[in-house]
């Protein structure tokens, strides 16, 4: 591994210890490290899993839908939404049209702002951060969207087995509408800043690259498998909610950016272009929205009792913001399911960092880590350990800063 | 990598009944619509021979290549059933199939062998199911611990449901913790009433959490 020995340099280790919203991301990295260069990457457990799924084999269906809003701190639909699903197929449930294209505008909303959070803090690695605030400022119009159809910010506790809890009443269309149109505005400003700029470019074009076969080997999802050029977005392939009845294409990178090359960059372009995607496929459904009820069963007892006789088993699985994100529930005629496994999308994304960032120099580290969008910045406690020397730490302000400085240094030379 | 064209589920599943006949315990097709037109989504769900799993999943890499999710596992008493679960044909317009082998492992010989050889990037599960159920993975690459904390008790596996499972002991009560001794369990009745003892026993619906460290108190 460490094959240059011409040099009095020994290869050092840091561990980068993230920690995800998601489910069970606290993944902790330790990359071996030659000066600059980043020679192996390893996985070493984190230790924030919370025992979800433990907790939600205890408990009834409906307690842990609320439970699934909290799996992540970003995604505040899709664990709810698949583990719905998952328990509609086993109960048999017929969920009402209107409910499904609720859901569907709020999932769009959701990867609007998860994308665009994402782009600030991609900004924030590099060392632009007043793109960061700018961003974020213009995220608050979809986070305002979203309060105001479900009445909360994060956790928006609108998914219910059977449907939604919330209608969309008629004065709150002419709002969507107008947040679309704020955004229909802002994208043409959004791909200037951030794919013309020449410095963005050189930090991330031809940076963490992931190959087509790794991306397939490694089960890689959602823009960061789109971005090396693998068509795959469940929204396209497996139709739920109402993406059976809309026209969705998986991104890919397109021929004017020189197609497909899995790097940092073309990471940036899917989700950008997502984001418009996006602003489509709500627009599509407000101009389709059927009438009716938007739940299958208003009154709870009722459920329940259907979900205890319930017994099956299903998978549930939606298109997050991050890639796929599925839950397999197994129920047996009791008030809790025999078994829940969740898989967020980041556990199927984390092993596509190795491939990523052999070979990158540590000030890259911070924005390729950020590239898979872990919803966190991963790099908030980072110790290095020298030969013979006491562990010093690199605290996640210091990594920012080397790779803001190597930002700086690119943007003196032209 | 792209192997035989589109084939609809049942071409699938007869594929798999004429390649290994009698190992195939159970082959069922669910499938689901929803939004106004109810396009279809469908799910292939195949229980086969332990033995078989390596070639199955060889087989479907043949057909194509798919995209591995993770591997779920059900304890159901005196074995455990382990189910990975697999999309087929992504990239196809509404053609892609979830497609999930289970097979079942006799809680004397929970050993199977690994399959990263065939797709590396199910290295993750496979270490999180020795931890969770106390599999052994036959030729893993990588067997350490994933999720849990190296201080947490050997021989406890947490989605176990026999004696090996989490014990009474190592739950917590989240709403218990630094709380002062002289206030009454909730939920609190809103008038006050006379006094009771404690309850021991709090509904499930309380907040649990496992326990970090693990050791009982």
């Amino acid at each position: 591994m460490n094959g240059d020995t011409t040099k009095k340099s020994t290869p050092y280790t840091v561990p980068i210890g993230p920690v995800h919203p998601a489910l069970k991301e606290p993944v902790m990295f330790t990359f071996k490290v030659e000066g600059e260069v980043v020679k192996s990457v390893d996985f070493a457990p984190g230790n924030t899993h919370r025992g979800i799924e433990w907790m939600g084999m205890r408990r009834n269906p409906v307690q842990i839908v609320h439970l699934t809003d909290r799996i992540c701190g970003i995604c505040g639909i899709v664990h709810s939404l698949s583990f719905a699903r998952a328990v509609e197929q086993i109960a048999e449930i017929e969920v009402p049209q209107r409910a499904d294209y609720i859901r569907t505008i709020l999932h769009e909303l959701e990867r609007m702002q998860s994308h665009i959070l994402w782009a600030g803090v991609a900004a924030h690695e590099l060392g632009f951060d007043t793109l960061l605030f700018l961003t974020w400022r213009v995220r608050e119009q979809a986070m305002d969207l979203i309060e105001n159809l479900t009445g909360n910010r994060v956790n928006y506790g609108i998914i219910q087995i059977g449907g939604v809890r919330r209608d969309i009443s008629d004065d709150q269309i002419p709002l969507i509408k107008q947040g679309l149109d704020y955004y229909r505005g802002l994208l043409a400003q959004m791909k200037t800043v951030f794919l013309d700029d020449s410095t963005i470019r050189m930090r991330c074009r031809g940076h963490g690259l992931l190959s087509y076969r790794d991306a397939e080997l490694l089960c890689a999802i959602g823009p960061t498998a789109r971005a090396s050029g693998v068509a795959m977005d469940v929204r396209h392939d497996y139709p739920y909610c109402a993406y059976g009845d809309l026209d969705v294409h998986p991104i890919i990178p397109p021929q004017e950016f020189g197609g497909p090359q899995g790097d940092v960059y073309d990471r940036i372009i899917v989700r950008l272009l997502e984001i418009a995607q996006s602003i489509d496929i709500i627009q599509q459904c407000l101009d389709n929205m059927p009438a009716g009820e938007i739940l299958w069963e208003k009154k709870l007892p009722k459920l329940l009792l259907t979900l205890k006789k319930a017994q099956g088993e299903a998978i549930g699985r939606v298109e997050a913001p991050r890639g796929e994100c599925m839950h397999y529930v197994r129920m047996d005629g009791n008030d809790s399911p025999a078994t829940w496994k969740v898989k967020a999308s980041s556990y199927s994304n984390l092993m596509s960092w190795i491939p990523m960032l052999r070979g990158e120099q540590l000030a890259d580290v911070p924005i390729i880590v950020a590239s898979i969008d872990p919803c966190m910045s991963c790099t908030d406690r980072v110790s290095v350990i020298r030969d013979g020397g006491s562990p010093g730490y690199l605290t996640k302000e210091e990594l920012t800063r080397l790779s803001v400085e190597k930002t700086r240094r690119i943007e003196q030379c032209h | 990598m792209n192997g035989t064209p589109h084939l609809t589920p049942p071409q699938v599943v007869d594929l798999y009944k004429a390649e290994f006949g009698a190992g195939i315990l159970d082959a069922r097709i669910t499938e689901r619509g929803e939004g106004a037109k109810k396009t279809k989504g469908y799910n292939i769900w195949i229980r086969l021979d332990r033995k078989l799993l390596k070639p199955a999943i060889k087989k479907l890499i043949d057909i194509r290549f798919p995209h591995f999710a993770v591997i779920a596992g059900n304890d159901l008493g005196d074995e455990i059933e382990l189910l990975y679960i697999m999309s087929v044909f992504y990239g196809t317009k509404f053609g892609e199939y979830m497609i999930t082998f289970g097979i079942r492992l006799p809680k004397t010989d929970l050993t199977v062998p690994t399959i990263t050889d065939l797709i590396p990037g199910a290295l993750l599960s496979e270490r999180e199911k020795q931890e969770f159920f106390g599999i052994t993975v036959t030729d893993i690459p990588d067997g350490r611990r994933l999720f849990l904390p190296d201080d947490f008790p050997q021989g406890v596996y947490p989605w176990r449901k026999d004696e090996t499972g989490i014990k009474p002991e190592m739950v917590r009560e989240l709403w218990a913790i630094n709380r002062p001794k002289d206030r009454p369990v909730p939920p609190v009745p809103e008038k006050p009433v006379p006094e009771k003892k404690p309850v021991a026993e709090v509904p499930a619906a309380e907040g649990k959490e496992k326990k970090a460290g693990g050791a009982a108190e």
